[in-house]
């Protein structure tokens, strides 16, 4: 890669500005309602993660150059220029305090999408060469091994044995023609390998034609988190080589909030072009499995559940009543978190923030808010379907010395299948 | 008396030509840089329109969901009051009435004087609660520049010369309706160089956010 200056980041900045941007900036109040959104300043009363304020490097940048002005104001040297040693500080505020979450984006009085610039604004960082080090690790992991985590597909192998063994089911591979390309997240394969398991038996159970591919099995976007349109393209364009070689109409995107967005949302104009074929998360594609009658469940949970909706599966992509439904199918005493759906609060650990070693205390601080909420209703368990809100629940109670086991809502579906006969 | 009759005259005749110009000129440049830049095609394919779930966000935006009411309560009501206080004001009292209808043919009725006074009473009293709620909360000393407070001044100051100009408190009367005018005239040619902006591309970024959110299925 060529060198990284400020020059270049300036450019990717610029690059970054559009009309809604130009919109969003021209329309800031400076209210700073958008801090009671966000639970890295709820969490920790620092001013400085007020949302607005982690966008002034690319407010300068718009102002400077994209408004009548600002241009006049720079003939007189009155703007206030970015500069490295400005980047370098405002790196905590774009990437340890910040998951993309979007609740400030739904809060806002005058409908700033500030997430979105968040996500514009990273692109500008990596090119002045202000990203952390934790993130810069997993993009160039993902792009030599195809997994942030360095995971290889061996390692996928031999859970896929383990799977088969106990399941006494087949795990297809490469089989072309399949209904769906099943993708994974690497966290998932370490942390959770139950939910291969899982999906084994549900698409066994309803008959469902699926498979894997040897050739792209990871779902997670590095290249987003971090803020790289090149890598986050790269990424998406093996995913879409994959589908395409196996010629599936339809691809799964895993219990993983980031993951979708990525390939479900940024992926085709990442790769400038619309897709051959469609996406969906798991939970999506459950539900359709329970609307069409192919899921036949026996038995409730019968203690007391909660549940987190990852923002990227609710707020950012709109499946809400999709997890609802298959809740009510499987457990009978199921009671909402206050704040749920779009309103919900984030566990703190998205958008690269759990990539990022170094904002391990942030993200904790962050999960106080989650804490807070999950303490008002006291649940049995909660039940979630990404792999990063599942860890970071997970540590996070624990940290806090709760006993709330944390279950994946695919893996729960799993367990109340009728077997056959 | 001649010398603020003059500064009226001022306030009322090329003051009053310039600071529309600007504010007509500025405005639409603003708007234009935004239009001109638009946005990128989108591949991704959409759950639902973008224009139904935008036109909604413009207006339902105007109110805060619960939970940022129970956190933000001052800020919500404050920021409630004085903006209806001051479009009241501004849109409802006979004399402005007039010179609108003037200017347009335009018309409509108007409150009675005594209720207009007392509206301009509560959004005094409520633009001062914004001003110190912006140097004393952590989030907003934080995040303010000095235009924050240069707008505040300006936006206080016509709502206080009108006041003013209507108890007749300040003589001779041409000198304070001349200074009512002509701080009228500085917000107008501020207008498109601050963030008082927002009073028109605030339904254009509503409609944005619910747009991008719109499509993918969730109503911002």
């Amino acid at each position: 890669m060529s060198e990284l200056t400020l020059e270049r980041g300036l450019a990717a900045f610029r690059a970054e500005v559009d009309g809604p941007v130009a919109a969003f900036f021209s329309s800031c109040v400076h209210c700073g309602i958008c801090a009671q959104a966000c639970p890295f300043y709820l969490e920790t009363g620092d001013p400085k993660y007020t949302p607005i304020l982690k966008l002034e490097p690319l407010r300068r940048v718009w102002e400077a150059d994209f408004t009548l002005w600002g241009k006049i104001k720079g003939l007189f040297g009155l703007n206030h220029k970015v500069t490295d040693e400005m980047l370098a500080e405002w790196e905590e505020l774009l990437y340890d305090s910040c998951s993309m979450c979007g609740r400030c984006s739904m809060v806002c009085p005058v409908g700033n999408d500030l997430a979105l610039m968040i996500r514009k604004s990273r692109e500008g960082m990596v090119q002045a060469g202000h990203a952390p080090e934790g993130l810069i690790a997993a993009s160039v992991r993902a792009i030599q091994t195809g997994s942030p985590m360095g995971l290889q597909w061996k390692t996928l192998a031999v859970q896929i044995n383990h799977v088969q063994t106990s399941s006494g089911l087949e795990v297809p591979v490469d089989k072309e023609g399949a209904e769906y390309l099943v993708l994974l997240s690497s966290m998932e394969i370490i942390n959770f390998p139950e939910y291969l398991e899982a999906i084994t038996k549900i698409f066994d159970h309803a008959g469902v034609t699926w498979t894997l591919s040897t050739q792209c099995f990871e779902a997670t976007n590095a290249g987003i988190q971090i803020g790289n349109k090149d890598i986050a393209a790269q990424l998406v364009e093996r995913v879409v080589a994959a589908a395409e070689k196996l010629k599936v109409p339809k691809v799964i995107s895993p219990e993983c909030g980031h993951a979708f967005t990525a390939i479900r949302w940024e992926g085709p104009n990442l790769i400038g072009r619309p897709y051959p074929f469609k996406v969906f998360h798991i939970i999506e594609v459950l539900d359709e499995l329970r609307a069409a009658g192919r899921i036949k469940t026996e038995g409730m949970e019968t203690d007391r559940l909660s549940m987190h909706d990852p923002c990227n599966l609710a707020r950012k992509s709109g499946v809400i009543q999709q997890q609802r439904n298959l809740m009510n199918l499987v457990a009978e005493n199921f009671v909402e978190l206050k704040e749920h759906g779009k309103f919900q609060w984030c566990c703190g650990a998205g958008g690269g923030v759990s990539s990022n070693e170094r904002a391990e205390p942030l993200k904790m601080a962050a999960f106080k808010r989650k804490k807070a909420q999950i303490e008002e209703v006291n649940p049995e368990r909660m039940v979630t379907m990404c792999a990063t809100c599942r860890t970071q629940l997970e540590e996070g109670l624990e940290e806090f010395n709760m006993e709330i086991p944390v279950v994946g809502l695919t893996e729960m579906i799993a367990e109340h299948l009728v077997e056959k006969n | 008396m001649s010398g603020s009759m003059e500064f009226l005259l001022w306030t009322k005749g090329p003051m009053f030509n310039i600071a529309i110009a600007i504010f007509a000129i500025g405005l639409l440049v603003r708007i234009a840089e935004i239009f001109m830049l638009g946005r990128a095609k989108n591949f991704a394919e959409a759950r639902a329109g973008e224009w139904g779930p935008g036109l909604r966000t413009m207006v339902t935006r105007t109110v805060a969901d619960p939970g940022t009411f129970q956190r933000a309560p001052f800020n919500v009501v404050v920021g409630w009051v004085w903006h209806i206080g001051f479009l009241m004001a501004l849109l409802l009292f006979l004399p402005h009435i007039a010179l609108i209808e003037s200017l347009t043919g335009l018309s409509w009725p108007a409150l009675p004087n005594p209720v207009i006074s007392l509206v301009t009473s509560v959004t005094l009293v409520a633009l001062i609660a914004t001003l110190v709620h912006r140097m004393t909360h952590p989030v907003k000393k934080r995040i303010s520049t000095v235009e924050d407070y240069v707008v505040w001044a300006v936006v206080f100051a016509v709502v206080l010369t009108g006041w003013l100009a209507y108890y007749r408190l300040v003589n001779p009367y041409p000198l304070v309706l001349g200074m009512h005018i002509l701080s009228a005239e500085i917000m107008l040619i501020l207008l498109p160089f601050t963030k008082l902006t927002h009073i028109f591309t605030t339904f254009i970024a509503r409609w944005y956010n619910g747009a991008a959110f719109g499509r993918k299925g969730v109503q911002s």
